[in-house]
């Protein structure tokens, strides 16, 4: 199906440790508020179709996201979808409803609310049941375990990742939404003591509180809202399998894959927003994606600056959005993960109308 | 609007209260590889593949599309995981088939499944939630109170759970894969049972199952590669409403008034009850029966339970609208999947391939499911005839 | 050589233990604060003018923020009811219980909770109840502050009215 999908309005919350007393309705409408003010539109009324992506155990509560369609002022009934994933696959889900004729614009939002819960711990029962959830192997671990391959491989030095942090932290002092940021040197973060050896505190994201919320919807609809658009010129995803120890875990296969399936490699990228939870794991992607320097690498500062778990990879879309319609770039890439290691992977390209 | 897609291969695994026999991931594999069966397919025959399945919080895994990658031949391919509540099973399938509808793919796989002998099913939906009166009501304790609302206003006599219950429960007894399988069940038997949540008693509610639901859904272009009839998708809907919200009509939910009128424009269907050769429709307590009657317009406000009295919704009587021949959701309930269920059932009638539970030369069919307080819908129309 | 029959071992039990700091927002914590003191509030959508309780900061079919708040009284009308033969685990309430849908009075939603002091036979739809508290030295931020609603001799209203009475209890 050819029909051109543009973005026509993106907003993030802040990045906060703990959002505190904020419910799921609480977080999510003051970013469904600007989107909609950004596009002209009222309510979820608007528009055709409503999916959004969450995690109900971030939160420890079962029907998490039913409470979120609360805040959409569903009456009359409307058309809505929910992935148990990042929104970023709640993207896709909405691309896949435009391109098949079912709605000419998309309300897609992702809410995080981490705080409650200890998400590493968390996220150790994303394993298999049977063999590894119940020897609770958090995130965190398996990441160092896969810092540590590249380390031996010498892949990658331990000055390579602060390297990472350090440009992260200085692009986020440009993001005022983000929650770390500052002017670090090499050296400074290399005596910071190991966390999960081998990384350090800094080599892996924080834990943040938020929501972030995106309209998208065909080139006629942006044409009669009368807003700058961007591109969605493609979107595609891949995973790999569950077993770490059947991956080559310093590379990221699916990322590859998905790379060679939308003609990314060698094609010319002002931007990259990556989602990489962990210092290596921008590097990883890097070689997957074959940056070239030319490419300007998580200008936002990317996850390690702020990750809404359930929105990050939403957001990834939405600072490239921004940055184009900004007219900071032509073209840009913008990528989501989920699971173990980078398990899968998602990637969209967009460019400038 | 968008391309044609049809169902080519369905398969399910054999319901029961318990499958200690596999593991999660074979109990997906059972259903998957049934439908590639039927579809006389393979994995590398498979673009995508999508799962779905009601919270996380009943089997104890988080977001396991993760874990099921390699039991469903997801390895280096593309693999979404819905999560609409209740209606997941049917959401599932109609995002699956937009997945062909859109035109990026030509041939995917959608599982949804639920092993509710590893789940808490009753503490996940009733956990305490702090601050909140902790009344461990469950499904039940939530959807009483509304069946008493619809006798008040139906003036029904007290006997149609009753009958619904007896009748979906020896349509099971046809189906070999059902969990309950009662083919001597009595009215009698049903009454004597103990009253649970007033006026649901416990042979008016549907059981806990572990199970799972697999379906191929291909292009027109690759619908000849598969032996058996295609079931064509002729119309798929969902429609959302807040829970609780003043004013909602909690009986007769607008979010199912509107998603039925949406795929029964988009099949072209004006008369339910004459149209439709049979329904499967998500009926987990005995009294949503004549209340889904109403409510998908299958019968006027206030008459859903004469068609029940009738037998009109009945295979062994010869009822003219036959619903839940397969027996329904009260003779087998993996949650995450008994939505999908009934849009499969519905599938296997207009292909002609429902074994012992067969309609006579069924050619179009309702498949429908709901979900969350009975505020997720989603429902398609599937028939024997290419448009 | 024991040949005894052993047991097939095809599944293990592994607990998961997870610790949650659950927050409740804005609204639902102002409406717990104010039910910490004995009073019971709603909140009134600003567009549909609808009072919902308990508020969740929201009025989920305007989708705009909810923020005036209004005091509600102890009396209910009983909106829909089941009769449960299920016990809550922790609760000394005996089955058969009454579990109901109540719209107290000044609000046009209702809540779920338990009735008592009263024949569950003759519990109906429209009934008039009041809400009984714990002793005030029990109170905290919960709901469970009132242990029950139980019948007022009052008449009943009429299927249409109910979740349309004011806070005195009279036609809005």
């Amino acid at each position: 199906m050819n029909i051109d999908i543009c973005i026509v309005a993106f907003s993030q919350s802040a990045c906060v440790a703990q959002a505190g007393a904020a419910n799921e309705v609480e977080l999510i409408m003051p970013q469904l508020e600007a989107v909609y003010s950004q596009v002209g539109i009222s309510n979820a009324q608007d528009v055709d179709f409503v999916c959004s992506g969450s995690c109900d155990y971030l939160q420890g509560a079962a029907f998490a996201f039913v409470a979120g369609v609360d805040a959409l002022g569903a009456v009359p009934p409307i058309q809505e979808s929910h992935v148990e994933m990042d929104a970023a696959w709640a993207l896709y889900e909405a691309v896949l409803k435009i391109r098949m004729g079912h709605a000419e614009s998309a309300l897609v939002y992702g809410f995080s609310k981490s705080s409650p819960g200890e998400l590493p711990v968390v996220l150790s029962q994303q394993l298999d049941p049977y063999y590894l959830a119940p020897q609770w192997i958090d995130s965190i671990s398996l990441a160092a375990l896969q810092a540590r391959l590249m380390l031996d491989k010498g892949i990658i030095k331990a000055s390579d990742m602060a390297a990472v942090v350090a440009a992260s932290r200085r692009c986020a002092m440009d993001n005022d939404k983000a929650q770390l940021a500052g002017q670090f040197s090499i050296s400074d973060l290399l005596e910071e003591p190991e966390y999960v050896s081998p990384l350090r505190k800094a080599d892996c994201s924080p834990i943040s509180d938020g929501a972030s919320a995106m309209i998208i919807c065909t080139r006629s609809k942006a044409e009669e809202w009368q807003v700058p658009f961007v591109r969605l010129s493609g979107i595609d995803h891949r995973i790999e399998t569950h077993n770490l120890g059947m991956r080559d875990l310093t590379t990221s296969h699916s990322t590859r894959l998905v790379a060679e399936a939308l003609s990314i490699h060698n094609s010319s990228l002002d931007i990259a927003e990556l989602y990489a939870p962990f210092s290596h794991q921008q590097i990883i992607l890097e070689q997957a994606l074959e940056l070239q320097a030319e490419t300007e690498i998580n200008p936002s500062g990317g996850v390690l600056a702020g990750n809404l778990m359930m929105a990050s990879g939403l957001s990834r879309v939405g600072e490239v959005f921004n940055r184009i319609v900004a007219g900071e770039a032509i073209r840009g890439l913008a990528h989501a993960t989920s699971g173990p290691c980078l398990q899968h992977n998602l990637l969209a390209i967009l460019e400038s109308s | 609007m968008g391309e044609l897609a049809a169902v080519v291969g369905i398969g399910q695994t054999k319901y029961a209260s318990r499958r200690g026999d596999v593991s999660i991931a074979g109990l997906v594999r059972e259903a998957a590889q049934n439908a590639l069966e039927d579809a006389d397919l393979s994995f590398k025959d498979i673009d995508a593949v999508v799962i779905g399945k009601a919270p996380d919080m009943f089997e104890g895994i988080v977001m396991p599309e993760i874990y099921l990658t390699d039991a469903l031949g997801a390895n280096g391919k593309p693999m979404l995981r819905v999560h609409t509540a209740g209606s997941v099973g049917g959401s599932t399938a109609l995002v699956a088939a937009s997945h062909v509808q859109s035109g990026t793919f030509k041939r995917v796989l959608t599982v949804t499944f639920e092993k509710q002998s590893e789940s808490n099913a009753m503490w996940a939906l009733s956990t305490p939630q702090p601050f909140s009166v902790h009344l461990n009501a469950g499904a039940g304790g939530y959807f009483a109170p509304i069946i008493r609302e619809y006798i008040r206003r139906s003036n029904a006599p007290s006997d149609i759970g009753i009958k619904v219950a007896v009748k979906d429960r020896l349509h099971g007894a046809r189906n070999p894969l059902s969990h309950l399988n009662l083919p001597n069940i009595s009215h009698q038997e049903v009454e004597d049972s103990m009253m649970l949540w007033d006026p649901i008693r416990f042979l008016e509610a549907c059981p806990s199952s572990d199970g799972a639901c697999a379906m191929i859904i291909a292009n027109k272009d690759l619908v000849s590669e598969s032996p058996k009839p295609p079931a064509w998708i002729l119309g798929g809907a969902m429609r959302s409403e807040p829970t609780i919200y003043a004013g909602r009509d909690e009986v007769n939910p607008r979010a199912g008034r509107d998603c039925a009128k949406d795929v029964y424009a988009q099949a072209g269907i004006s008369d339910p009850r004459r149209e439709f050769d049979c329904a499967e429709i998500y009926v987990p307590f005995s009294w949503y029966e004549p209340m889904w009657l109403e409510n998908l317009g299958f019968a006027d406000q206030g008459e859903g339970w004469r068609l029940t009295l009738d037998g009109a919704t009945s295979l062994d009587e010869g009822g003219d609208i036959p619903w839940n021949c397969s027996g329904g959701v009260l003779s087998s309930n993996p949650i995450g999947a008994s939505g999908m269920i009934r849009f499969a059932e519905a599938a296997r009638q207009v292909r002609g391939d429902a074994d012992q539970h067969q309609v006579e030369d069924a050619r179009l069919a309702l498949g429908h499911a709901y979900g969350g307080g009975a505020q997720f819908f989603s429902m398609w129309v599937v028939g024997a005839n290419k448009p | 050589m024991d040949n005894k029959n052993k047991e097939v071992i095809d599944a293990i039990e592994a607990p998961i233990y997870l610790k949650y700091n659950f927050t409740a927002g804005l609204a639902p914590a102002r409406f717990l604060s104010q039910l910490k003191q004995g009073v019971l509030t709603g909140q009134r959508c600003p567009k549909c003018d609808n009072v919902y309780v308990p508020p969740r900061g929201s009025c989920p079919a305007c989708g705009v923020a909810t923020e005036e708040e209004v005091v509600l009284g102890d009396k209910a009308t009983v909106q829909s009811f089941t009769i449960v033969s299920i016990p809550i685990p922790g609760n000394p309430i005996q089955p058969p219980y009454i579990v109901a849908n109540l719209v107290p009075d000044g609000a046009n939603i209702s809540f779920i909770h338990l009735m008592s002091e009263c024949v569950n036979e003759e519990v109906r739809i429209g009934q008039r109840v009041t809400a009984i508290w714990k002793p005030k030295e029990e109170w905290d931020f919960a709901m469970d502050n009132i242990r029950y609603f139980k019948p007022l001799d009052e008449p009943d209203v009429p299927a249409e009215l109910i979740g349309h009475l004011s806070v005195n209890g009279t036609e809005n």
